[in-house]
């Protein structure tokens, strides 16, 4: 065994170059940096000022400061008496946009952990074909993807004609402008956003590990449980969170699929921006749904870290 | 089938076939094999033998193509691998990175379902048995190379299995810790009673430390016995090239009785005795082999002893290896020989290049190959 001397030696140089390293990234990454600097923060920056300012009476803003964009976003004013309430209509849209976020990123890794296993477990030389398929929905645009689904889901479409003509049923299911559809097409728009990362962590996934598992007495749920996942959570966290962030802003998905019936947060963005003709009520709450995302996300990965640690 | 029960093993007429048409590879090819309780049994042989797809069979990892595996005495094909009371240290050791050392240890019993405080009782006596106590909280990734492979031995070990099976777990060793290692796993294996099936590239390190050997070539086993077996009597050629040095002579059966033969070797027409194996040729051509270290210089004017042979040769070339020295010789009929002869200074007068020398060896150290 390595004397102490030795190990020292050695820490101090691995050190050294881990700095190297270190530097090398920011340089190599200070590009994208300045990219996102000058177009994420920019229009950030405007909304953020926006939010503060008075509604023109046909959209837009006026340039008088004015706290009713923020106070709208929790409470309403009767339009009768003044008297301030709180709003309703809005918890309730965001309520119902994180629970459909939630559930549509739960869905997509049910539905994205056993592809990325079956793509991870192919022979390498077919494992690109796997992944290509995976990645063709990307290559036609949402709304013509949505539209498909449409096609499949509503009472004359495909699912509903076949049931009919099995006799499986007398009248076409509604589909259409429920929940559920927009839950099922958010999973099948967002499905590759989680494949792909979990991929990547499984390809890493040194198959030997799965193999020592079974060899210890692990049945397959507890090689799944205590091999498998515990080594691909950052496949998980990342795919997780690729996938909660666009549900949570999703805009054209809920629209035709829910029938805009069920507001979503993204539409209900949109409204302030159009019909609303309520521009800083708009900005203040698109601000209120990113720290909403950003403490989400803090949380879970807070947790998920537990999680790792509670095993360790 | 018949059981002893004296087998912990059973390997019987197992092949295994990889891929189909022109990607087919026989990984083994009609293997059987009959290993006992408690035995150090070493599969032997080049990379890409074999040796490898056995233990995985045994393991549970692939299944035969034809044949049957019996672990006493229960045919173990239905069983998958955690069902199966055999436990695998990995070439690469394969431990669970995400887990300390002590929970890579436990990870068998745990998923056993054994009581806690048994599964943390069991994890401090395997570190004490592979002197790891002190590391027992780090992470795997924060230990050497050789503590790994200790926790690999200590988690294989934990479950108690019946049969622990080893893929070439010393080769990513250093030479100092390699030798370290081998005479630490015969003592676990003492200690522990459990029958270890050994898999090594390594001649030296199968014959110090097996029981019993099996030499593999291209999935098929060449020959099985015990170290000196397998060392004095090889009965194939590559079994004799492949451990250690040997010299091959060709030669003319005289005579046979039982498993003595007479030869007429072709290197000057002397007359000697051999070892005739099984299944080799009872007439005609044949090749013997003579290992180096069996031979001795004879003076000019000694006779040789009753029943040894005597050859007459050339020194070609000497080697100086410090406690012997290789006479690279040429016989009659241009074969060559190679002695090896342990240095000593008592000795009168060593031969020199150039020397015409005599040698001869016993009447017994040449065997008759197979092929
Ligand atoms: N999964 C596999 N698919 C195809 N060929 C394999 C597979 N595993 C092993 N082989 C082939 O079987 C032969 C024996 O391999 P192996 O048992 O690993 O040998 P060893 O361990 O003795 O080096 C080799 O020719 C190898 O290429
Ligand atoms: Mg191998």
């Amino acid at each position: 065994m390595a004397q102490p001397t030795d190990d020292a030696r050695h820490g101090h140089a691995e050190r050294e170059a881990a700095r190297r390293r270190v530097r090398a990234n920011w340089l190599l990454s200070a590009p994208a940096l300045a990219m996102l600097a000058f177009a994420a923060s920019g229009p950030l920056l405007i909304m953020l000022v926006y939010s503060f300012l008075t509604p023109g009476d046909y959209g837009g803003i006026v340039w008088k400061f004015s706290g009713e964009g923020w106070f709208q976003v929790l409470f309403s004013r009767d339009i009768f008496d003044e008297t301030v309430g709180l709003a309703d209509a809005h918890l309730t849209i965001f309520w119902r946009s994180l629970e459909l976020s939630i559930l549509t990123t739960l869905l997509a890794l049910v539905l994205g952990f056993p592809t990325a296993y079956f793509i991870a477990t192919r022979p390498r030389e077919q494992r690109a074909l796997w992944l290509f398929l995976v990645t063709i929905p990307f290559w036609t645009n949402l709304l013509i993807r949505t539209f498909a689904i449409m096609e499949l889901i509503r009472n004359e479409g495909v699912i509903n004609s076949i049931l009919l003509w099995l006799g499986v049923i007398d009248a076409p299911l509604q589909m259409m402008f429920t929940e559920g559809a927009t839950l099922v097409g958010m999973a099948y728009v967002y499905l590759p956003l989680m494949v792909l990362p979990l991929y990547a962590a499984m390809d890493r996934l040194d198959f030997r590990l799965v193999e020592a598992g079974y060899d210890l007495y692990a049945t397959r749920l507890q090689v799944l449980r205590k091999v498998i996942l515990p080594l691909v959570k950052p496949g998980v966290i990342a795919g997780s969170i690729l996938v909660f962030i666009p549900s949570l802003g999703a805009y054209v998905t809920p629209r035709l699929l829910g029938g805009g019936r069920n507001m979503m947060m993204g539409n209900f963005i949109e409204l302030q921006f159009g019909q609303g003709r309520n521009w800083p009520l708009g900005a203040a709450l698109s601000i209120t749904l990113l720290l909403v995302v950003m403490l989400a996300l803090v949380v879970y990965v807070k947790n998920a870290n537990k999680g790792g640690a509670g095993h360790g | 089938m018949i059981q002893s029960a004296d087998v912990a093993v059973n390997v019987a007429g197992v092949s295994k076939i990889f891929g189909s048409g022109d990607q087919e590879v026989r990984a083994l090819d009609d293997v059987s094999v009959a290993i006992r309780q408690n035995e150090f049994f070493t599969l032997l042989g080049p990379s890409g033998c074999g040796k490898t797809t056995l233990l995985r069979l045994l393991a549970g990892f692939e299944h035969p193509t034809r044949g049957e595996i019996f672990l006493n005495g229960t045919d173990i094909a239905g069983l998958p691998p955690n069902k199966r009371p055999v436990n695998t240290v990995f070439q690469s050791y394969a431990l669970f990175p995400h887990l300390t050392v002590g929970q890579n240890i436990g990870f068998g019993l745990e998923m056993q379902g054994k009581p806690k405080a048994e599964v943390e009782q069991t994890v401090d006596a395997m570190l004490k048995l592979v002197r790891m106590e002190a590391l027992k909280k780090r992470r795997t990734s924060q230990i050497s190379g050789g503590q790994q492979q200790r926790v690999a031995l200590a988690r294989a070990l934990a479950p108690h299995p019946e049969v622990l099976l080893l893929d070439e777990p010393l080769s990513a060793l250093d030479f100092k810790l390699r030798k370290e290692m081998q005479l630490e796993l015969k003592r676990l294996q003492n200690e522990t009673g459990i029958t270890f099936i050994f898999v090594t590239h390594d001649q030296e390190e199968a014959l110090t430390m097996s029981d019993r050997i099996a030499v593999m070539r291209d999935g098929k086993i060449l020959q099985v016995g015990g170290p000196r077996e397998i060392y004095d009597r090889p009965a194939e050629r590559f079994v004799a090239d492949f451990i250690g040095d040997t010299n091959f002579l060709r030669a003319e059966i005289l005579g046979v009785d039982g498993d003595a033969a007479r030869l007429r070797l072709d290197a000057g027409g002397v007359e000697i005795a051999a070892d005739l194996p099984e299944g080799a040729a009872r007439s005609g051509a044949v090749t013997v082999v003579i290992r180096p270290e069996r031979a001795r210089f004879l003076g000019p004017d000694d006779a040789p002893p009753d029943g040894e042979s005597a050859l007459d040769a050339r020194v070609e070339q000497m080697v100086y290896f410090g406690t012997d020295t290789h006479y690279h010789l040429r016989l009659g009929g241009d074969e060559r020989f190679i002695a090896r002869i342990q240095n000593d200074e008592r000795l009168a007068r060593a031969p020199a290049e150039g020397d015409s020398v005599r040698i001869a060896f016993p009447a017994r150290a040449a065997q008759v190959l197979k092929d």
